[in-house]
This record gives C-alpha cells, structure tokens and sequence, in this order.
C-alpha cells in the first residue's frame, strides 16, 4: 500500500473510530423452519414460473435429442456437464468474450432454492463464468433434492465463503426499467429452462 | 368527570361549529367540560415549519392554560399528536408534562377513555367516506396502518361511527394515502398539496358518498377548499358533528 | 456555495405535464401495492425488518472493526482494496487504474455511489469512454439527466420517450415503442461493448465482512456481464455497505427485492469473493461523508439504507414531483434526510417537501424513521440559519400573537375575510398561495371564543376574555 492509500486508509479508520455510536451487540438470526413448505418441488416450480423460468419435469432421457428439439437453430452448444459434450467444453474459451459465440448452453447447478425459484452456480460448475451470461439460452440441471427451503437455508451452502464467483440465478434476465414492466430479456440470458434429474454424485456437495 | 376542551386556532377560526358540536357530544355523555378562555395554539404551525424558537412561547403559553387539568380533549389528531410526541421548543415543567400525558384526541377519549360505542340520538342514513388523518393513524395508532400488512385491521373513527343507525362507509382506493394538507406545506408546496387533494378526492367520489368525515378538521379544511374549487357540491363532517346527530 | 434548490417550483413543473405525472404517481402506487402483496406472503416480515435493522446497527457502531476485518479477508482472497475519503479520490483512483493499463473504455453497471462522485463526467474529461449498461442509467445517460429513481433510473419516462431516444442514438424504429421491442435494442446496443472493454465496473449492494465478498444484485445481468467479460473488476462500496456474516446477508436478500419490486428476488444476486484466475479485482472503499454523518446522533441511522426505493415508491410528494425535482442524487425521502449531509445550504429546501405523513417509515426494511428526521432536518436547518428570513420572520409575527390570548383574541375577532384573518406564515412566499388551486375557508360569523362568551359563559373559567 503507497503512502497515499495509507493515509486515505487511516484517516477513514479514525474518523469511523471517532464517531461511530456505542456498540450494540450483534443477535442471532432464525432460520425461519416453521414456515417451510410442504412440497418444496412444487414451490419451487411456481416461484420460477413467476420470474418467467421454465421447469421441465418428465425424464430427459437424451439431452441431446432435446436441445435440438428445444433449439433448432443452435449451432454452438456449449456443455458443462460430463455427461454431454455438446459442441464445445468451457474450457476451450481463451478469453471470457469468446462464451459470446455460444447459443445454449448446459450446466448443473447444485442447489435449487424452493421460496424464490433460484438456482445456484458458480465458477466451480461454469470454469469460464461467461457462459452462463454470454450464451442466449440456459438449460440447467437441477436434482429436485437438493432443493432447500429458503433463503436462509440457502446461504448456508459452502460456496458463498470458498467460491470466487458464485451466483443465485432466478429466471432469465430481465428488466422493468421502462415503464415499470418487466420484459425478457435483457443483458443476459433469454431463456433458462431447469430439468429436474438425479446428480450422477447426489448427496456430495462440492467445496 | 371533568375534561379541559381545547379548541384548535383553526376550528376556533373557521369551524366554530365543530367545537360546538364537540362541546354539546361531551356534555350528553355527562362530562364536565371547562373551556380556559385563554388558550391560543398548540405551536405546531411554527415547529413543523423548524421553526423551534418561534413556537416556544406559544408552546409555554398552551402547558400553563392546560397543564393543571387531568384529562385535555381536542377534537384535533394532529394537535394530540404534536403535543403528545413533539411538544419541544417550549422550556421543561411539571404543566407541560401534565400536558402532554393528559391529552387525547377526542376520538380516542370517547374509543378509550369513556368506551361508548352507541349514540342513540343521532342517526345518519347516508354513505360516508371516511378519512383519517396521518398524524391520527401513524402518529396516534387511532387506525391500522395499510404498509404493516400483517396488523389486525380497525379504526377507532369508524368503530365509533358505526354506532350511529343509519352509517354506511364507502370503501375507496388509497384509504391512507395523505391527502396532502401537511401543514404548512399546504402553503409552501401548494401545488403538489393541491394536487394530493384533488387525487383524494377523485378516489373518494368514485365511491360516490353522500358526504366526507374525518376527525381532523384540518385535513378537510384543505379537502374541502380542493373540491369547492373544481365546483364540487359534496359536504363535509367532523366526526364530533356525526356523533353528535348532525344531519346532512 | 449553490443557491438552494427550489423543490417546490421544480415541483410544480413536473405538475403541468399531465402525461408523465399521473403516469409516474400510478406506476410507482402499483410498485407500492406489489410491494404489500409480497409482505404479505412472508408471515415473519416485520421480523425481517427488525433483524436487519438491528444487525445494520450492530454493524455500524462496530464499523472500523468490520472494515479491517473486509479489508484482510477480501485481501486473502486476491482483491486489491483500496481507501477513498472522498468523490474526488474515488475517481482517480479509478482513472489511475484505467490509465496505468492505457484502458479507454469501461463498461458498468448501475451504482448510486458513482452518481454521487460524478464519476462519469471525470473520466470522460479524461478520454474514458464509459457505457452504462444497467438500461435505466444507459437512458439516463443518452438523454443527459441523471437518475430520477434509485431502482429505476429512468421510470419517469414513457415508452415513447425511450423509442424516441433509441432513435436517436441507435437507430432503432422510432415507432416501436413495444418495451420487449426496446429491450432488445439496449441488448443488441450493448453486448459489443461488454465484449469490447478492458475493464468493467459493479457497485455493491453488500460487502460481507466475514468472507471479504461483494454481492451485487441485478434483473439485466448487466453487473455480472461488467465484472466476468473484461480482465479487470472495480468495485466501488460506500463503507456504510458492510454486513457481518453471509448468514445476516439473507435477511437482507429476504426484504430487497419485495420492497423494490414485489418480487421475491432478483434475476441475479452475485457475490464476488476474488478474482478470476488471470484477472484482477479492485475494491474501493468509499467514505465521501459517511463517517462524520455516523457521528451525528439524530441521523446515523440513514447510513442503514439498503437502496431499495420503497420510501419513494410509497411518498405521495415524490410521485406527485417527480425524481428530478430534487435536483439531488439521492431523492425522495431517504434523499431528503441524506443530502443535507453534503451540502447542507443546497439542500436546505428538502426537508420542507414532505407532509410528515409517515408512510415512509413503515416501508423501509431496515426501519429508518425517515419522516422523524425530515422533521428533525427542519430543526437544524433552523440551528444553522438556512431557513428564509421570510418565513422566519413571518413564524415569529405568529408566536408573538398565538402567545398572547389577548393579541389573539383580536386578531381573530374581526373576521372581514378570512386572508386577513389566517396568520401570516400561510401566505408568506406567494400572495394568496392557499388560494391558486383551493377555495379559502369561509370566515365564521363568530370564533368558537365568541360563541363560548355569548352562549355559555359562567362563573367558574376565571381568566381575561
């Protein structure tokens, strides 16, 4: 740190110390369990049905055949998952603008949230973490166990305190900036469509 | 039971009729009401505009008329509230804090104090919009407040009114939303107050009553003035009025 | 030092237009109303609030402490904090990380804080081009104005106002008004830049101690697009955005988005805990004021703000004024109790723009008594001289006559019209001000004084008459 950056760094420490009020002790915070819904599957539908996502429930035998029935037009597929190649790995991109040239793009996300609808990813899942927001349409796997209650339990998961990146994806991106109406999509992915199936390690949850 | 009635400058001004009808509701129900010939204000103008040193006399002035009286009775939730929750600019003594514990807003008085719910000598066959003021809901709690979604829902105004034969409240949209009186910014904002107004009353007349009431004469002063200015016909009632056995 | 901003007369302006403001008063009245509808799903709601109030105090009266404490995790993890006592250092700062690599163009999503120390202006100054991205700044900063929400930067206009604009600077259909239509737009606009820059910008909406993560909320993606496409993040956060844990952070994710929009969440809640292997990431701790308003007993409380819009979404004054009328970067009520602290002579009018009804308060997720500061702002406006030697003047003519019963009493007594009659601080900016757009009370024939003397006056009131 230069000497500027110290002098900035202790002459805001000091005047936080001089003024800041007496302390007041910090509380616990419920988990909020006596709420819990009864069918979190279901709870999570409807929750991302309300931010415009779309859950696929029937068996996905064939990924493959369905992306293709999904996405016609898809040229670059970009898989996440070891258990489909698509047409190109994450790790094939040099540079984060290069994920701009996929069209869909495969992932498994690790935890589903059922209050909000969200899906967890971060850059353990995407490697390049581009894809997830350069690609124009998300098909996301999610084992329906490992969906959690709420929030709260949400944030219990072990990424939020080892991951570099990680995120809560809730629907596709949109926006309600003109006229308070929210409209898909915006910056970022145009769909995002969650097929609920088994993880190959379920009941593993990676660091 | 003895009660001190202070009359708002602004009743005592423009609405003397509604510190009569104050006056003769509490006399039915058997209260002695004493009326200190030389009280003014509660200072609220002054102190809601930050001006604190140009309230205190009349502040000081208002604690040594009222400040030995046990209970105080003002058919104002605005003047209740200040005196209750903002009564500062005036110098500290036991009349002022006797003051401001012993004041109530009339509806509070009669909901709380005396707990009638019935006025068998009024009746009021007609359709009224209610309106309570802020400073009555979210100063007073006198009503359930429509942001804290989970509170039980009342209204000691409309539990009071519902005591009257005859009353039938017309629901409207934006119930609590200010009506945009606002005390002097009815003057220094006029035309978002103006505005606030008009909007009220357009909610209020969709529901097509035959009449407003409130128990704050100050919010309809500015109600009132919004609508006789757009040629509106429709009357407006304090609630002591009602209780009283006005009719429309 | 600038004369004051005149809220009311910006106020009035904003009334005449008889499409954008019964338009804005009735879509934000709406926001209002989802916001209720989502409250009312979460039983525990009022809970919630008390938590995060609590845990943003907890927070703040042990900020020095969370501060090092975010510093050496977030430092841990690879980020390079750095410390701004003020707007002016925050910005170069940003420049000289720009510069040292010869960057020109910086892509970034929506941050207050930036607005706040006119960032932008800056670094273009300096031959940095930056592209808003989140789509209410991006249009904003087409049309030359600043935000006029803090959510929604640019809900004051209309369809056509935007398809108007994108024409302009696009290219696009001015015709087109369909906001799916205008959303692709901004996206097709956009996304080269994002591809193109070297460097990207997020705000915060928390910084999380306990991890030294930043966490980012947005609908568009457009935050998570600035900091994972371009090799360098910078990462401005007031230092009023620290929370302790990631366990308190849920209580906070829980109120945001229903008290902003009524939805659950946001399409992306993001944290950024270290940089991308082969990037870099820059915090910036921002101070701009924040310390010394910590020390001011009546208003420390404001620093809790999350940024979620609900007080603005609920004020009838700001629906009925309009954003811009503020002539600040923070408006509406939490605008009103935060700007004084900047520049106190700018802002003195502010305070005055509210009716004190409250409803703010009852909003705010983290339980800032909002509308008991504007009241306590008027006091201090009047400690520190700010208020109109006209009104002031006028307030004192009226405690002089509403102190004395016998001034009174004639003041009133001889009732002609009731202007006379109504004490002076009711027309002392504009004659007959009460009377433009409102009839005037009639005058009685007799005050309540008059009538109690005539009809029931007996031995026992003692006092003059």
């Amino acid at each position: 740190m230069n000497s500027t950056q110290a002098l900035s760094r202790n002459t805001i420490l000091d005047s936080v110390r001089a003024n800041q009020p007496a302390a007041q002790p910090m509380l616990t915070i419920p988990h909020f369990h006596t709420n819990k819904p009864a069918d979190l599957v279901a709870t999570f539908r409807e929750s991302i049905a309300r931010m415009a996502g779309v859950v696929v429930t029937e068996d996905v035998p064939d990924l493959d055949s369905f992306l293709r029935a999904k996405f016609p037009d898809a040229k670059v597929i970009c898989s996440a998952i070891p258990e489909y190649a698509g047409t190109i790995k994450p790790a094939s991109f040099q540079h984060w603008s290069d994920a701009s040239t996929i069209d869909v793009c495969m992932l498994r996300s690790p935890m589903g949230v059922a209050e909000t609808g969200s899906i967890l990813l971060s850059d353990n899942e995407l490697q390049v973490n581009t894809i997830a927001f350069l690609a124009h349409d998300l098909v996301v796997l999610l084992d329906p166990k490992q969906i959690v209650a709420n929030i709260h339990d949400a944030y219990e998961h072990p990424y939020f305190k080892l991951r570099h990146y990680s995120v809560l994806m809730t629907g596709p991106s949109g926006s309600g900036d003109i006229g308070g109406v929210v409209v898909h999509p915006a910056q970022a992915a145009k769909t995002l469509t969650v097929i609920l199936s088994r993880a190959p390690d379920a009941g593993q949850r990676k660091g | 039971m003895q009660v001190a009635l202070m009359v708002p400058c602004y009743i005592d001004m423009f609405y003397p009729h509604v510190g009569v009808a104050t006056l003769e509701l509490l006399e039915r129900l058997s209260v002695d009401v004493v009326y200190p010939k030389e009280q003014t204000c509660c200072g609220q103008p002054m102190a809601n505009s930050g001006c604190y040193e140009e309230a205190r006399a009349t502040e000081e002035h208002c604690a040594r008329v009222f400040g030995s009286f046990d209970c105080v009775v003002t058919p104002s939730g605005s003047c209740t509230h200040h005196i209750r929750n903002k009564f500062t600019a005036g110098a500290d003594s036991p009349e002022k804090q006797n003051l401001v514990r012993n004041t109530y807003d009339l509806v509070e008085f009669l909901h709380d104090v005396l707990k009638i719910r019935e006025f068998p000598w009024a009746t009021f066959e007609h359709k009224v919009a209610l309106h309570t003021s802020c400073s009555a809901i979210r100063g007073l709690n006198m009503a359930s407040m429509s942001e804290r979604v989970h509170d039980p829902v009342f209204s000691k105004p409309k539990a009071l009114l519902s005591g009257v034969p005859g009353i039938d409240f017309v629901e409207f949209e934006r119930v609590d939303e200010c009506c945009g009186f606002g005390g002097t910014f009815a003057v220094t904002e006029e035309a978002v107050s103006a505005k606030m107004g008009y909007d009220k009353l357009a909610f209020m007349q969709k529901a097509s009553p035959d009449c407003i009431v409130s128990s704050d004469m100050s919010c309809l002063m500015h109600l009132q003035g919004c609508a006789r200015r757009q040629k509106q016909d429709i009357p407006f009632f304090h609630l002591a009025e009602i209780l009283n056995g006005v009719s429309l | 030092m600038s004369s004051p901003v005149d809220q009311a007369k910006n106020a009035e302006k904003f009334l005449t237009d008889t499409v954008h403001e019964p338009r804005l008063d009735k879509l934000l009245w709406a926001m209002r109303m989802r916001r209720d509808a989502a409250a009312r799903q979460v039983p525990e709601w009022e809970e919630l609030r008390t938590l995060a109030s609590e845990i943003k105090e907890h927070t703040l009266s042990n900020l020095s402490d969370y501060l090092i404490q975010f510093e050496a995790r977030a430092t841990a993890n690879g980020v390079i904090v750095h410390w701004a006592r003020d707007a002016h250092e925050h910005n170069q700062i940003v420049y000289d990380l720009l510069a040292e690599q010869g960057i020109d163009l910086l892509v970034k999503s929506k941050s207050m804080l930036t607005e706040e120390c006119e960032m932008r202006p800056f670094l273009e100054r300096r031959g940095i081009r930056v592209t808003e991205t989140d789509l209410g700044e991006r249009i904003q900063q087409m049309d030359n104005q600043p935000p006029g929400h803090i959510v929604g930067p640019a809900i004051h206009k209309t369809n056509k106002d935007v398809a108007v604009l994108f024409s302009q600077k696009y290219g696009s259909d001015p015709n087109n008004e369909d906001t799916a239509y205008l959303a692709g737009v901004m996206r097709e606009n956009t996304r080269p830049d994002f591809l193109k820059a070297r460097a990207g910008m997020t705000g915060a909406n928390f910084a999380v101690a306990e991890t030294g993560a930043i966490v980012v909320a947005t609908n568009e993606g457009n935050a998570d697009l600035s900091a994972n496409t371009p090799p360098l993040h910078i990462c401005s956060v007031g230092i009023e955005k620290i929370i302790p844990t990631t366990e308190s952070l849920a209580v906070f994710i829980r109120l945001l988005a229903r008290s902003a929009t009524g939805d659950t969440i946001t399409q992306y809640t993001s944290t950024f805990r270290g940089p991308r292997k082969g990037a870099a990431m820059h915090v910036i701790l921002v101070d701009n004021g924040r310390s010394a308003r910590l020390g001011m007993k009546r208003f420390w409380h404001s620093l809790k703000c999350i940024r979620c819009a609900a007080c603005m979404n609920t004020c009838p004054v700001y629906r009925r004024s309009g954003g811009l009328s503020y002539g600040s970067t923070y408006m509406g009520p939490i605008g009103i109790v935060m700007m004084p602290t900047f520049e106190i002579r700018k802002y003195s009018e502010l305070p005055f723009a509210s009716t004190l009804n409250g409803s703010c308060s009852n909003v705010c997720p983290v339980k800032i008594d909002i509308h008991e500061q504007i009241y306590g702002w008027r006091e201090v406006m009047e400690e520190n001289d700010q208020i109109q030697v006209v009104k002031k003047e006028a307030m004192r003519v009226a405690d002089k006559v509403l102190s004395h019963p016998a001034l009174y009493q004639i003041a009133t007594a001889t009732l002609s019209t009731a202007l006379e009659v109504v004490p002076h601080f009711a027309i002392y900016n504009r004659l007959n001000a009460w009377g433009k757009r409102r009839d005037v009370p009639d005058a009685a024939r007799e005050t309540f004084h008059e009538w109690y003397r005539n009809h029931r006056l007996d031995t026992n009131e003692g006092g003059r008459l």
